[in-house]
C-alpha cells in the first residue's frame, strides 16, 4: 500500500501566512493572543487570535480579487496556494483531490442582509469549497468534512486513507474556521472562554480562547517529496466517540484512550515508541482533566507533551491542521515546543508537559484531537528512515 | 465483486412516512416535520425521554436509526461500529435558531442548548450515545446524496480493519424539509444485497 507522505504545509494565523513565521513565533514564545475590545465580534471584550483583514486581504491580492471570496474561503485559498508552492504536486490533476475541513464555514454570513452580497447558496459548505475547487480548477468534487472539534486531525486521516487506498495520487487538505459574533457568542453561552490568555493543563486554567486560522497539507504517494529534507509519512490514525455526553466530554477519557489505542495499532507502534504528543489542550477545566486521564490510561505518561492553544487559540476546525502542521515541523526542526500558559500542574492523570523548547529526535509523534457530540481522534506522523 | 460486505438493513424517512427496507412502517398525512417526528416517536414506543431535548436534525438522526437497528444483532460490539454520515445542509436548521437569539442587541438570548446542536455531527452523538457505539466517526456534506462518497470511505474503514460494521447514509433537514437514508453494512457474504455504491444509489433513488 502506498505511504501518505507530507509534500508541504502552510499555516495561515494571526503569527504569520507562512509555516516558517509561525514555527520562527512559537519558538520565540509569541503568541496570537489578544485582548479584542472592537471587535465586531462581540459586545464586550474578550481575549482571541484574530487575523488582521487588510493585511490578509493584502495578500490575497497577489493571488486573486479579495473581494470575490469571503473570509473564510480567502483563508482556505491563501494557504492552499502557499501550500503548493512548497510541492510539485499539480493541483490540476485529477489525480489530485481536495479535502476540507471546517465546523463552520462561511456562518458570518447569516447575520447580514443578501448573505453580506454573496448570496444564499454561500451559506453551504459545499459551495464554498466548490468555490475554492474552481479557484484551483480542480477537476474533483471536494470532499467536506464537519466533525467539530475533530475535524481537522480527522480530515488528515481521511485523507491518508484516501492515498492509501489508491484512490488518488496526491490530497489537499485544509481546514480553516473563522470568528463570527455566531461563535462567540455560543462559546460565552457556554461560559467557557477565559478573560485572559488560556492556561492549559494549569492548575488555575479557567476556560478556552477562541482562534482563527487555517492549515494545509499536501500529502502525496510520490517518495521524491522531500520535507526540509526529511521523509514524514502519515502512519496512522483512528477516531472514536464517547457515547456518553454531547457538549462535556467524557469523565474517564475512556473515548479518547481507545482513538489512540487504535491510532497506535493502526500505525503498528506501541506507546513507548511515541517521543511527543501534541494534544488538544483546550484548557477547559473539563477538557484537560479529561486528556491527562486517557494519556495516563494509554501509557503516555512520560512522553513530552503541549498544547498550542496558547499561542493560537481554538482554532475549531482548523485547529487538527495547524497542530498537525506544527507536528511537523517539529519533526524536522527537532524541536519541543513549550507550552505558553503552563506552569503548574492542575490535571489528575499523570502527565509529562513541556515547559522549556527542548532539544530531540522526534521519530513518531501523535497528534489528538476531541470535541462536541462526544468525538476523539488520534494520529500518528513518522519520520522515514 | 464480492466484497464480504453487505447492506443488511435501510430505513427511510421522508413525506411524513417512515420505511424500513422498503415496507413502510409509518405514515401521517398532511402533518408538519414536528408532529410527523413526535406521532413517530409515539407509535414506535421509542421511550427516550432525551428525545425531546434534541433539535430537527439529531430527531431525525435518532429516529432512523432507532427502526433501522430495531432488529439488528444484539451481539455486536460497540467499539466496532462506526457511524458514517452526510447531508447538505449541516446545522443550518439550528445555526437560523441560534442566529435569531444573537441578532438583536437589545434582545439577545444565546442558549447553550441551541448552540450545541450547531454542529452536522451531534446527531452521530446522539445515536452513538443511544446504542453505545464507540467506534469510528465522521461527518461529511456534499450537495446531495453522494454514494460513491460514502462507499469509498466505508470501505476505507473496513479495509483497515477499523470497523466490523457500519451505519452509514444521509440524514438532512432545513427548514421543515427532511430526508434521512440510513444503511447499516455489516461483514455478510450475501450476494442479493452486497455492499456496493450502485446498490446504496439505487435504493436511495427508488425509495424517494
Amino acid at each position: 500500500m502506498p505511504a501518505p507522505l507530507i509534500a508541504s504545509h502552510n499555516i495561515l494565523s494571526p503569527l504569520g501566512f507562512s509555516t516558517d513565521e509561525n514555527f520562527s513565533a512559537v519558538r520565540n514564545g509569541k503568541s496570537g493572543l489578544a485582548l479584542q475590545a472592537s471587535s465586531p465580534t462581540s459586545n464586550t471584550p474578550f481575549c482571541a487570535a484574530l487575523i488582521n483583514t487588510d493585511k490578509l486581504d493584502m495578500a490575497f491580492q497577489a493571488i486573486g480579487n479579495p473581494n470575490k471570496y469571503t473570509r473564510f474561503e480567502k483563508l482556505l485559498i491563501l494557504s492552499i496556494s502557499h501550500a503548493l508552492k512548497d510541492s510539485e504536486v499539480d493541483i490540476r490533476s485529477g489525480q489530485t483531490g481536495i479535502l476540507i475541513s471546517t465546523t463552520k464555514g462561511n456562518i458570518d454570513l447569516l447575520d447580514a442582509e443578501n448573505y453580506h452580497g454573496f448570496g444564499e447558496n454561500r451559506i453551504h459548505l459545499w459551495e464554498a469549497a466548490q468555490q475554492v475547487q474552481a479557484f484551483f480548477e480542480n477537476p474533483n468534487v471536494p470532499i467536506v468534512l464537519s466533525n467539530a472539534c475533530i475535524s481537522g486531525a480527522l480530515a488528515v486521516i481521511m485523507a491518508s486513507d484516501y492515498i492509501r487506498s489508491g484512490r488518488y495520487n496526491n490530497i489537499v487538505v485544509a481546514g480553516a474556521d473563522i470568528i463570527s459574533k455566531f461563535v462567540v457568542s455560543g462559546f460565552q453561552s457556554f461560559l467557557a472562554l477565559a478573560e485572559n490568555p488560556c492556561q492549559p493543563y494549569d492548575k488555575n486554567r479557567n476556560g478556552l480562547n477562541l482562534g482563527e486560522g487555517c492549515g494545509t497539507i499536501v500529502l502525496t504517494n510520490n517518495k521524491k517529496a522531500g520535507l526540509d529534507g526529511e521523509l514524514i509519512a502519515v502512519a496512522g490514525g483512528a477516531s472514536s466517540n464517547d457515547a456518553n455526553h454531547i457538549s462535556g466530554p467524557s469523565r474517564t477519557g475512556a473515548g479518547l484512550t481507545l482513538a489512540i489505542g487504535k491510532s497506535l495499532k493502526n500505525a503498528g507502534i506501541s506507546a513507548g515508541d511515541v517521543n511527543y504528543l501534541c494534544a488538544h489542550g483546550t484548557a477547559t477545566i473539563f477538557n484537560d482533566e479529561m486528556e491527562s486521564l486517557a494519556f495516563s490510561t494509554a501509557g503516555l505518561s512520560a512522553t513530552p507533551v503541549n498544547s498550542f492553544k496558547g499561542y493560537y487559540g481554538h482554532t475549531l476546525g482548523a485547529a487538527g491542521l495547524i497542530e498537525s502542521v506544527l507536528t511537523v515541523k517539529s519533526m524536522t526542526e527537532k524541536l519541543l515546543v513549550k507550552t505558553a500558559g503552563y506552569t503548574d500542574c492542575g490535571v489528575s492523570g499523570k502527565i509529562n508537559v513541556i515547559t522549556e523548547n527542548t532539544q530531540a529526535n522526534i521519530h513518531h509523534a501523535m497528534k489528538t484531537a476531541s470535541g462536541f457530540g462526544g468525538c476523539n481522534a488520534a494520529l500518528i506522523f513518522s519520520k522515514l528512515s | 465483486m464480492n466484497n464480504g460486505l453487505c447492506i443488511s438493513a435501510h430505513c427511510r424517512i421522508k413525506d411524513n412516512s417512515a420505511a424500513l427496507n422498503g415496507e413502510t412502517v409509518f405514515t401521517l398525512e398532511e402533518a408538519s416535520f414536528t408532529q410527523f417526528i413526535k406521532a413517530l416517536y409515539r407509535d414506535q414506543k421509542f421511550e427516550y425521554s432525551k428525545f425531546f431535548k434534541m433539535d430537527n436534525l439529531s430527531k431525525l438522526g435518532f429516529a432512523a436509526a432507532e427502526i433501522l437497528l430495531s432488529n439488528a444483532d444484539d451481539k455486536i460490539m460497540g467499539e466496532e461500529v462506526g457511524v458514517v454520515l452526510a447531508n447538505a445542509n449541516a446545522s443550518l436548521d439550528t445555526d437560523v435558531k441560534h442566529q435569531e437569539s444573537i441578532a438583536d442587541a437589545k434582545n439577545y438570548f444565546p442558549s447553550p442548548s441551541v448552540f450545541v446542536y450547531t454542529l452536522p455531527n451531534i446527531v452521530i452523538g446522539e445515536i452513538c450515545i443511544k446504542h453505545k457505539f464507540t467506534g469510528e466517526n465522521a461527518c461529511l456534506i456534499s450537495k446531495s446524496f453522494d454514494s460513491d462518497q460514502l462507499f469509498e470511505y466505508t470501505m476505507n474503514l473496513f479495509n483497515n480493519g477499523k470497523v466490523s460494521s457500519c451505519l452509514i447514509g444521509w440524514v438532512d433537514c432545513y427548514l421543515g424539509e427532511y430526508d434521512a437514508a440510513l444503511f447499516f453494512i455489516t461483514r455478510n457474504n450475501d450476494k442479493k444485497s452486497n455492499f456496493e455504491s450502485e446498490r446504496l444509489k439505487s435504493i436511495y433513488q427508488n425509495c424517494s
